[in-house]
């Protein structure tokens, strides 16, 4: 079959995203013509501030070399411009007359700088600020002359204007706004980044405005003459007064445009079905994004279409800022202006150069503007773009991640002055130049694609701060931007609720007809997937959805836990962590017969025999003849307990025996991930009920209950959540609870992370006070509960495929 | 020369699911079945750290290491990119619903660790 062709405009960072978004999809399905304008292969404009301050070479910051469009099979059009595109005969045309054929056309042409229209602009050494021969130019100039005036005092600038001063220069910035940065900065925070600047040398007319540029003999510029009169002298002058989305071919050619080439939300434009467009040429629904977060989802979007996979829309993006001049933190998100029906929380320390204003409305967090320090910067980004609940962190939301504990988070910028030997992953072993080599040499740009190729953070997940702020350190700006609404899986663009909710409003009860309804993109999921879907259907279907053993991890097939040798380990449950002489006799003939290489007492007081081998895992769990511990599992592990006031001098409560009423209660239970209880019997909490999905403490009235606490990878001290007076309202409380974390909770995330999310007035809402709706809860789960195998013994009722058991011999 | 014999019917394996096949050379191989019924043989130890292949997820045409997640291809028993390395594969013929080894093949010494 004849491959369709596909023509690009523009060989940008965009664009070429877009290729090679879709030679992942659908390699074969178009040849690809490419025209640049530029003689350059693609390379991460962003970057082109660290190479004009030096910092980077032209060579760094390539991101496509020449050959890697050769490898692809690319046709690669270099310095030439497309200046016509023959819509009916489906031909582009460039300057040189070269033509191309097209199929399908992908527009991606990028922005010109705003030149305000002064008289003088057309004077030699009067300069934009845009591509790689700008910045050439700029660093040719500096090293025979002396005097420049940037116009402009904005993010891009600010930042040519730094270049230049480090390259010797004596640079002015003109800048007609009250203060730098305006769309960026408070008033604040753009007067200490004033006053920081001018530390370093830069001097600024602010408020001040052009009139002319006035030349010499030689027509060039000498010099900047303002409105009042005053000169200011200038050998090179550089326009950094904005953007403009380049629509010159698409509107000679007639493509509606307004801002921007309009598009739709797969990035059609709204003109002509055979043509897209993406990056800053491309005005969605209204707005054409600078910034290249944004571009790379419209890349993602766009190529799904253009290979013909029709899925995925482009929703917009919400951005934040983040300037590259070495030594200045500044970022900002949302809307940082604040008023109207808003509230700020400000802190301001000018003898430290440290300002932060959160904008706050209702329970939320809408805007950010940090100066100084910027370390929770992508942290307060992530809260603005999920639009999380912090009613519950707001006393501390000022203080950081760091202060809620996050070990990723720990030093302000730790990430830029760690040595390149230093440990970032302590999971996988990665350093932190091996992570800044893959984002260098790969062109890396986001988390996800960090962890993939390097595994940074890949596994425990407790370094992901820190991975970003290398991120942010090394690509520049904008780059940490994830997905807004994170789906699943590769395998669909639906999220964790979107999944919850489609199977509870439409009675799915197969993981085929989940992924029938949801358009996923692989037959059968995948090993992310699978687990998770398989979960939602029995937790909200229970009796009903038929679990599928095949779809669970290995350890929740084999009921038992895999170790890194292929055999297994073997926890058999013991009540409140309560055992007795022929039980331990057991499970010393079990260790003997099947000789059981350790035996070992885990934190959650019972005994772990580790090393069975699969083929004995029936006859050890025969001849032990305790119940499953449900160690392997997304379930109840234990409810830990202390001794408790039937022997202990101190003892208030008889929290054993509430301990193994609640494990009675509960176990066989399977949630998001794994549930932890514990039970103290008095305030001294030796049970540790402090960091346990539920904690009960006893006190001389009854009982205190306290959620989400976690003792993992980060510890989270649990909340308190109600005081109560009977064993019947503990096991009804922690019942309700459970069961609506059972409900609401994603797959993988653990109270904590769900009440962090969901917030803890809601679930107390819910439970605490909301009598009627917690028996409901509480009987929700009896009912699911109510009949399960114990998967030890009744293989059968409990979908044990036995025949896993037995090795084929030949 | 080829010397193909019969270990189990299609259906002794679980679809989406796999069996392992012990044999005296010792080196366990497992033999995975997909959705739409398709047979592969791999050895049963993952290129990166010799996890039982035969105990992961079974998706698509591949497999998922229950070790540390790898992705394998069923069909050629190669590593998904980034991760680099493949487990040896062996040629399966399944006729009228009867899954058979090559025991030539399965005679071979095993090649040298990697």
């Amino acid at each position: 079959m004849k491959k369709m062709n596909l023509v690009m405009v523009g060989n940008g960072m965009a664009g070429v995203r877009t290729l090679e978004e879709l030679l992942k999809i659908a390699p074969d399905l178009y040849d690809i013509t490419v025209f640049g304008a530029e003689p350059h292969p693609n390379y991460n404009r962003i970057l082109l501030s660290p190479v004009l301050a030096g910092e980077q070479t032209l060579a760094d910051i390539v991101l496509n070399p020449v050959e890697w469009y050769a490898e692809q099979g690319i046709t690669l059009h270099l310095g030439k411009k497309v200046v016509d595109v023959q819509r009916r005969r489906r031909i582009a045309v460039a300057d040189d007359g070269t033509e191309a054929a097209y199929d399908r056309l992908l527009i991606a042409t990028g922005s010109n700088p705003f030149v305000p229209p002064l008289p003088g602009k057309e004077l030699d050494g009067v300069i934009a600020y845009r591509d790689i021969a700008d910045t050439n130019t700029m660093i040719e100039t500096a090293k025979t002359h002396k005097h420049a005036v940037v116009i402009g005092g904005g993010l891009l600038g600010l930042e040519a204007a730094n270049g230049l001063m480090l390259r010797g220069m004596s640079v002015t910035v003109v800048h007609l706004m009250p203060w730098l940065m305006e769309r960026q900065l408070d008033e604040v925070a753009g007067g200490m980044l004033q006053k920081s600047l001018e530390s370093r040398g830069l001097k600024f007319r602010i408020g001040a405005q052009t009139e002319a540029l006035l030349g010499d003999a030689g027509r060039r510029v000498k010099a900047v003459r303002f409105k009042d009169g005053s000169e200011e002298p200038a050998d090179l002058v550089v326009m950094a007064a904005g953007i403009r989305p380049n629509t010159a071919l698409a509107e000679k050619i007639g493509l509606y445009c307004n801002r921007g080439v309009v598009v739709n939300d797969t990035m059609q434009t709204i003109t002509d079905g055979r043509i897209y467009a993406v990056g800053e040429c491309a005005a969605h629904r209204g707005i054409a994004y600078g910034l290249v977060a944004p571009l790379f989802e419209q890349a993602k979007v766009c190529a799904t279409h253009l290979g013909e996979f029709g899925i995925g829309r482009y929703l917009g993006s919400q951005t934040s800022t983040k300037l590259k001049v070495t030594g200045i933190d500044l970022f900002s998100a949302g809307d940082f202006s604040g008023g109207g029906d808003t509230e700020e929380i400000v802190l301001s320390d000018p003898y430290n150069s440290v300002y932060k204003k959160l904008v706050v409305k209702g329970d939320k967090l809408i805007g950010a503007c940090l100066y100084g320090d910027t370390a929770d910067g992508s942290w307060y980004f992530d809260m603005v773009r999920d639009g999380k609940d912090i009613a519950s962190i707001r006393d501390s939301l000022m203080f950081g991640q760091q202060h809620l504990g996050d070990t990723g988070h720990a030093g302000n910028s730790r990430a830029s002055t760690m040595a390149d030997s230093a440990e970032v992953c302590g999971c996988n072993g990665v350093k932190k130049g091996t992570i800044v080599k893959a984002i260098r040499d790969q062109g890396l740009f986001t988390l996800d694609e960090v962890r993939k190729r390097t595994k940074a953070s890949g596994s425990c997940g407790s370094c992901t701060g820190l991975v970003e702020q290398i991120l942010m350190a090394t690509a520049g700006a904008g780059y940490t931007a994830a997905p807004k609404l994170k789906p699943v899986c590769g395998c669909t663009d639906a999220n964790h609720q979107q999944v919850r909710d489609a199977i509870k409003e439409q009675h799915l009860l197969t993981i085929a007809s989940v992924y029938e309804q949801l358009a996923w993109r692989t037959p059968n999921g995948c090993a992310s997937c699978r687990p998770a879907i398989n979960y939602y259907l029995i937790s909200t279907w229970p009796h009903e959805a038929l679990d599928d053993p095949q779809s669970r991890f290995i350890n929740e097939r084999a009921h038992a836990n895999i170790q890194k040798n292929g055999t297994f380990s073997v926890v058999p449950r013991m009540w409140a962590g309560e055992t007795n002489s022929s039980e331990l006799r057991r499970i010393a003939d079990v260790v003997d017969k099947y000789r059981i290489p350790t035996v070992k007492v885990t934190g959650g007081q019972r005994i772990d025999l580790l090393g069975v081998k699969k083929e004995d895992l029936q006859a050890v769990w025969h001849d032990l003849g305790m119940p499953s511990g449900h160690a392997y599992g997304k379930t109840l592990r234990t409810v830990k307990t202390c001794v408790g006031s039937e022997w202990c001098r101190f003892g208030t409560q008889d929290s054993t025996t509430m301990g193994k009423e609640l494990e009675r209660a509960l176990w066989r239970m399977y949630a998001p991930h794994k549930v932890k209880l514990a039970v103290s019997g008095c305030p001294r909490n030796c049970a540790e009920s402090g960091i346990k999905d539920v904690g009960v403490i006893g006190v001389d009235s009854g009982w205190e209950i306290y959620v989400a606490g976690n003792g993992g990878i980060k510890t989270d001290v649990a909340q308190f959540f109600c005081k109560v007076k009977t064993h019947a309202e503990v096991l009804e409380y922690s019942a309700a609870f459970l069961q609506l974390y059972r409900e609401e909770g994603w797959y993988l995330e653990r109270t904590v992370h769900y009440v962090g999310r969901v917030g803890l007035d809601h679930v107390k809402a819910k439970v605490v006070e909301d009598g009627a709706n917690r028996v409901r809860l509480a009987e929700r789960l009896r009912f699911a509960l109510d009949g399960l195998p114990d998967p030890w013994f009744e293989h059968d009722k409990a979908h044990v495929d036995v025949r896993q058991f037995e090795p084929i011999a030949v | 020369m080829s010397n193909w014999k019969t270990i189990c019917r299609v259906d002794d394996i679980p679809r989406l699911g796999a069996r392992k096949v012990t044999r005296q050379s010792g080196g366990d191989i497992a033999v995975f079945r997909t959705a739409d019924d398709k047979v592969f043989a791999l050895l049963d130890k993952c290129p990166h750290k010799g996890g039982p292949l035969s105990q992961g997820i079974v998706f698509g045409d591949s497999v998922a290491c229950p070790l540390h997640n790898w992705t394998i291809g069923l069909v050629d028993g190669c590593a998904a990119s980034p991760d680099v390395g493949c487990a040896q594969r062996f040629s399966v013929k399944v006729e009228d619903g009867a899954v058979a080894l090559d025991m030539a093949e399965l005679a071979q010494p095993l090649p040298a660790a990697a």
